[in-house]
């Protein structure tokens, strides 16, 4: 396991490598450079996990050197393998690898496009110091790295002034949860003298009562850095214009990996959350209250990327839903298996945008199952996965399993607004399925829309089939695959499914979730799904309800407005931030702490303006001043 | 009250150096301000010398001597910039030569 190191190497090399002679690769090599690489750590990746599962240790850390050390306080470049962060490498590189691998043919053409791989590669890189850091400096490292990169890839096509802006806007909305999560980890280094996640943990365990302030304030300034960079409730806003990135980047970026660091970080951290019972159930309320917030912004959605944007950030609210309820083993369950489903969705999305010739509009798509059968087909299994419908098992397996964790915990109210939430992601789902896919009758539509304009430029059929290339048909395929068959990993045992995710992490976190009745379970899992099936006649009413809207040219009403503007938050915090900000810099204008060194600078000019008098040229003067001067200086040692 | 040979050594050091100070501050011509500056650097080493003998010390004279290299390159340097000067401009009268170049 000494090779440990390759895995966040590999992309590191093939950043460093595209960074510096990305200008020289013409066609599609930028691409299989930077898939190359991601593809070499997903090997090492795969490696070591076999090498880690056939140790039998619980967990090995790989000391690489000191970072530094000062007054007691050390931090090194160690990586710390152990069940969790072999289940974070594998998802993080797998997926990414398949990623990389789609973007070499999607991203073709485009401008930058060995930037792009950069980035992608620097992002990898990133993740996986992230979920491989021993100590929490380095975990940050990591941490900043994501948010850098998110930012650079948001902002990919930066000549459109408004994809910067998202880009600005996910950059600074984050930072906001990263200078909690700093204080965080101040707070734990200052009260605890480690930086080590291990040796924290322990002595926060021996020293930090349950329910101490202490370990209440850490835990909840870590939840802060949690809830910016998984996009949960208050700080979700920047996440549905972060799809202004290339569809890639949102599979791989804003659904698969980064937005779920803050489920890892929690997870990694459960010890001190686990002394904070107050933090953890507002871990739960808040996966709750964002679950259903996002839930109702995605059904009102008209853009693909942006009702995938809220459906992940209301699939993440289940995963912080399990968390709140000590259901370690399964939030990082819907982690892996979300990874899987969404981003199929995500990828599969942006086959269509780029079939359609970037038409966002689901309104006025439709009847894409006869012309995208393969598109259709992919993206039906990561709906059903997402929507937890049998016989895709990774969505099945992972949300029942949390809820039924929550029904366990007792906290029947988050377990009915976790069941609220499944109604939702039926909604939205299928909304979207009949939307893109469905019934002809919205082929005309198309028609009159602007899509019609691409294809006819494009010389395509109006209803000719548009063909997937293979080079992004077999990612695909490959996902549909994970995602049929990622439930398995942890299949509920009252359909004689072994958990086997659930006790392999048992060696990293507690599987304080027990199963209960198995009975019960199948009982909780009839009741989803049946909830399910009962959205869907419901998707296809709102689905037809806005294709008429859009016929009629009427807006949204009132309260779909509401939603569709994700309740409002941002104008809220234009309200309650950026116009006070604006406000002071207004008034602010000549800025008063420039005053002092303007001044500074001011005086400094009108002395020269006196002094340079002196400067006659006169060298006889200079003499004399010289020799008055050391007079005066040897005057003033004698006498004084 | 004796005046003690120390005492007079300095005095007459202090003497020399004034008399060199205001040869610099009086003359116009460079030829002989570069010689009150001499005059100047050997008032010093006089002192050295006289203060070396009141102690005892040779550290004194061996000051003297650093001096004496030091006076050596300055008069190098100095010299050699007199003649360019003169070579340039004719003259040596400092005002009119800054002045000039002033112009």
């Amino acid at each position: 396991m000494d090779f440990l190191w390759l895995v966040p190497a590999f992309p590191l090399a093939g950043f460093l490598v595209l960074a510096f002679f990305g200008r020289g690769l013409r066609g599609r090599s930028g691409g299989v450079v930077g898939s190359a690489a991601a593809g070499l750590s997903m090997a090492a990746a795969i490696a070591v996990s076999i090498a880690f599962a056939a140790s039998g240790s619980s967990g090995y850390t790989l000391t690489l050197w000191s970072w530094f050390s000062s007054g007691g306080l050390a931090s090194s470049f160690a990586f710390r393998l152990d069940a969790l962060s072999v289940a974070m490498i594998l998802v993080v590189t797998v997926v990414g690898f398949l990623i990389h691998l789609f973007s070499i043919e999607h991203m073709a053409g485009e401008e930058g496009y060995p930037r792009f791989f950069a980035y992608m590669n620097l992002f990898v890189s990133s993740m996986l110091i992230l979920v491989l850091a021993d100590n929490l400096v380095l975990l940050y490292l990591g941490w900043e790295g994501v948010g850098l990169c998110s930012y650079l890839l948001i902002g990919f096509w930066y000549r459109d002034p408004a994809n910067g802006l998202a880009a600005r806007k996910a950059f600074i909305v984050t930072r906001v949860g990263d200078v909690s999560l700093l204080v965080g980890i101040f707070l734990v280094a200052q009260s605890l003298g480690s930086f080590g996640i291990q040796e924290s943990a322990q002595r926060a365990l021996a020293s930090w009562p349950v329910g101490s302030p202490t370990a209440i304030w850490a835990a909840a300034l870590i939840l802060g850095g949690a809830l910016g960079k998984s996009a949960q409730l208050p700080l979700q806003t920047w996440l549905p214009d972060a799809m202004a990135g290339p569809s890639p980047v949102s599979a791989l970026i804003h659904a698969a990996t980064m937005v779920t660091a803050g489920v890892y970080l929690v997870a990694r951290t459960h010890v001190i959350f686990s002394l904070a019972p107050p933090v953890l159930l507002a871990v739960g309320v808040i996966g709750a209250a964002t679950l259903v917030v996002a839930g109702a912004s995605a059904v009102v959605q008209t853009d693909i990327k942006r009702v995938l944007a809220y459906s992940t950030m209301s699939q993440i609210g289940y995963m912080f839903l399990a968390l709140g309820v000590g259901a370690w083993t399964g939030a990082i369950f819907h982690l892996v298996t979300h990874a899987f489903f969404k981003s199929l969705l995500f990828l599969a999305a942006g086959v269509i945008i780029n079939a359609l010739h970037h038409e966002h509009d689901i309104r006025r798509m439709g009847g894409l199952s006869k012309r995208m059968p393969f598109v259709f087909w992919v993206f039906l299994i990561g709906a059903f996965g997402l929507t937890a419908l049998p016989p895709v098992s990774s969505g099945f397996a992972s949300k029942d399993g949390i809820l039924a964790a929550v029904w366990e915990s007792g906290d029947y109210w988050l377990w009915i607004a976790g069941l609220v939430g499944v109604f939702l992601t039926s909604l939205y789902t299928f909304r979207l399925l009949f939307l893109v896919f469905g019934d002809r009758a919205r082929d005309g539509r198309a028609r009159d829309g602007r899509a019609r304009d691409g294809l006819d430029a494009a010389g395509h059929g109006e209803e000719g089939p548009l063909p997937t290339h293979a080079g992004m048909a077999v990612p695909l395929a490959i996902l549909a695959v994970l995602c049929l068959f990622g439930g398995l990993l942890d299949f509920p045992s009252f359909l004689g499914g072994v958990p086997f995710l659930s006790a392999f992490l048992g060696g990293a976190l507690p599987f304080s979730a027990a199963g209960g009745a198995s009975g019960t379970e199948a009982l909780l899992s009839a009741i989803s799904l049946a909830v399910t099936l009962a959205g869907i006649p419901f998707g296809r009413m709102l689905a037809r309800r806005s294709a008429e809207a859009l016929r009629a040219g009427r807006s949204e009403p009132g309260f779909g407005a509401f939603l569709k503007k994700g309740w409002l938050f941002d104008s809220a915090y234009a309200f309650l931030f950026q116009r006070p900000f604006e406000w002071i810099a207004r008034i602010n204008r000549r800025d008063i702490v420039d005053r002092a060194s303007e001044g500074f600078g001011a005086a400094n000019l009108s002395l020269s303006l006196v002094l340079r008098r002196s400067q006659t040229g006169r060298i006889r003067l200079y003499v004399a001043a010289l020799a008055l001067g050391a007079a005066l200086i040897v005057a003033a040692a004698v006498f004084l | 009250m004796t005046i003690q040979a120390t005492d007079f050594g300095l005095a007459v050091a202090a003497i020399i150096f004034a008399a060199g100070l205001v040869g610099l501050l009086v003359r116009r011509n460079m030829l002989f301000m570069l010689l009150c500056t001499e005059i100047m650097l050997n008032a010093a080493g006089f002192a050295f010398i006289v203060a070396g003998a009141s102690w005892a010390s040779a550290q004194g004279q061996v000051m003297f001597i650093f001096l004496l290299a030091v006076a050596a390159a300055e008069v190098a340097v100095g010299l050699a910039l007199v003649v360019f000067l003169f070579g340039k401009g004719k003259s040596l009268e400092l005002d009119s030569i800054v002045s000039g170049e002033e112009r």
